[in-house]
């Protein structure tokens, strides 16, 4: 059955306009279908969608805490294992719970193979308490604990954790990067995931119009440009054979990073100096001379 | 609601949309239909979603888009009971058939 035309996400929430986390939950639920379960972390999706005592889920969902989605999900499928219920379990995290506080727990499912789809929507910053940097903001963006300054002209000094590659390195079933304004790719991966058993992985790339300082309008064009300029490459890796990993996209022609960081207030102290955007450049120049040859479309 | 549920659970799917965050717009999307060709792109990536799909005859025969215009292709509608005009339509439709005017209260 094909439930792409219904929609499991309400309209109403309290999301900020042109935020591209509902992008990411409309879709996964409409390639999901009804049959399904969601786990959310805190964050602004959790808070957003779910002010009491509305909901925008039209599929059963369950908060916990912020750092233990992935637990409640692996109780959630054991249950339903138990009973021999076969359906969808999905949890939602945002970066602060899935790749720093929710860390442990995600490990965890991984490694006893539970049979769920985690979906981090990376935003790369604690957005709902107010832009604080977390493990997945990336090499020289601004947020409220990484203040750009004399003390400090480049914002974060560490570059971005590589949580897809640490999850994949687990043997998890299947994990990709995904990005949804390169929508065809984005759409396969989400049914690849979905048609697998065991556990399961998308880092999909999620822009915040407030955190990334950024006209609304532009969310899915600044996403588009973060895998055009190679600074969120797409890849997937099946069964944790990270030596085959698959570049599933590559742009014709790289753009330079400036046309990524230009329309985003969190990297204007970087196009101040050409030193920091040279370093920026190199740093995907690396990645790509490094990986590269994983392009396999 | 004057007492919270036990574990505060909501017993009613999707009734957020209670909340009509139209109000929130600034600026308003307004669908040209003369220049829509149908590709689906505005309502792929409304977030809200308030972009409506209509497939069948009936439901297409309601929307404000001219009767010429109702051919085999669904049609897109924006629903403004819950656009907050954000302006990705705007931004992604790719013959610019979407305008993007100040809103009038
Ligand atoms: C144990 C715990 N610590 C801190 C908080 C406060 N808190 C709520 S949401 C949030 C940020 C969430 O960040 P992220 O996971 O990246 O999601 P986002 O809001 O960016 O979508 C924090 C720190 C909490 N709810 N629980
Ligand atoms: S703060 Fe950012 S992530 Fe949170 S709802 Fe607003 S745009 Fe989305
Ligand atoms: S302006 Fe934004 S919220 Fe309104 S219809 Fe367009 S995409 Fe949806
Ligand atoms: S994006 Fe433009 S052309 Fe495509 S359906 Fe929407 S209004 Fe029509
Ligand atoms: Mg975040």
């Amino acid at each position: 059955m094909n439930y792409e035309k219904e929609e499991f996400f309400a309209p109403g929430h309290g999301m900020c306009a042109g935020c591209a986390a509902p992008i990411i939950v409309k879709w996964v639920l409409k390639l999901a279908g009804p049959n399904t379960i969601v786990v959310n972390a805190t964050g602004c999706l959790e808070v957003a969608t779910t002010a009491y005592p509305h909901t925008s889920w039209r599929v059963p969902w369950l908060h916990v805490a912020f750092e233990n989605a992935a637990a409640a999900a692996s109780g959630i499928e054991a249950a339903a294992r138990a009973k021999g219920e076969k359906l969808n379990i999905i949890a939602f995290g945002g970066d602060g719970g899935t790749v720093d506080i929710g860390f442990q727990a995600l490990s965890g499912m991984v490694e006893r193979g539970h049979n769920v789809l985690y979906v981090l929507y990376d935003n790369e910053a604690y957005m709902n308490t107010g832009i604080q940097r977390s493990g997945a903001t990336p090499w020289g963006a601004w947020t409220t604990t990484s203040k750009v300054g004399n003390a400090n002209p480049i914002g974060k000094l560490q570059p971005k954790k590589p949580v897809a590659r640490i999850i994949a390195a687990h043997n998890a079933k299947y994990v990709a990067t995904a990005n949804p304004a390169i929508f065809n790719d984005f759409k396969k991966k989400v049914e690849k995931a979905l048609s697998y058993d065991g556990a399961r992985f998308l880092h999909v790339i999620s822009s915040c119009t407030t955190g990334w300082r950024h006209d609304p309008s532009k969310t899915v064009e600044i996403m588009k440009l973060a895998s055009d300029t190679g600074i969120f490459p797409l890849w997937e890796v099946v069964d944790g054979d990270l030596e085959n990993m698959r570049i599933t996209y590559k742009p014709k022609k790289f753009k330079p990073v400036e046309e990524y960081l230009k329309p985003q207030g969190r990297f204007r102290h970087l196009l101040k100096n050409p030193e920091y955007v040279k370093k920026l450049q190199e740093q995907v120049d690396a990645w790509w001379a490094k990986y590269g040859h994983h392009y396999n479309p | 609601m004057d007492v919270i549920t036990r574990g505060a659970v909501i017993t009613e799917p999707g009734n957020s949309v209670e909340n009509k965050t139209g109000t929130w717009r600034v600026f308003k999307p307004v669908i040209n239909y003369d220049k829509c060709i149908r590709c689906l792109i505005c309502w792929q990536f409304c977030p809200e979603p308030a972009i409506l799909r209509h497939d069948d005859e009936e439901t297409k025969q309601k929307t404000p888009a001219p009767k010429e215009a109702l051919k085999k292709l669904p049609v897109v509608e924006i629903d403004y009971d819950y656009c907050k005009g954000c302006g990705i339509c705007y931004n992604e439709c790719p013959v610019h058939a979407i305008d993007f005017v100040k809103e009038e209260k």
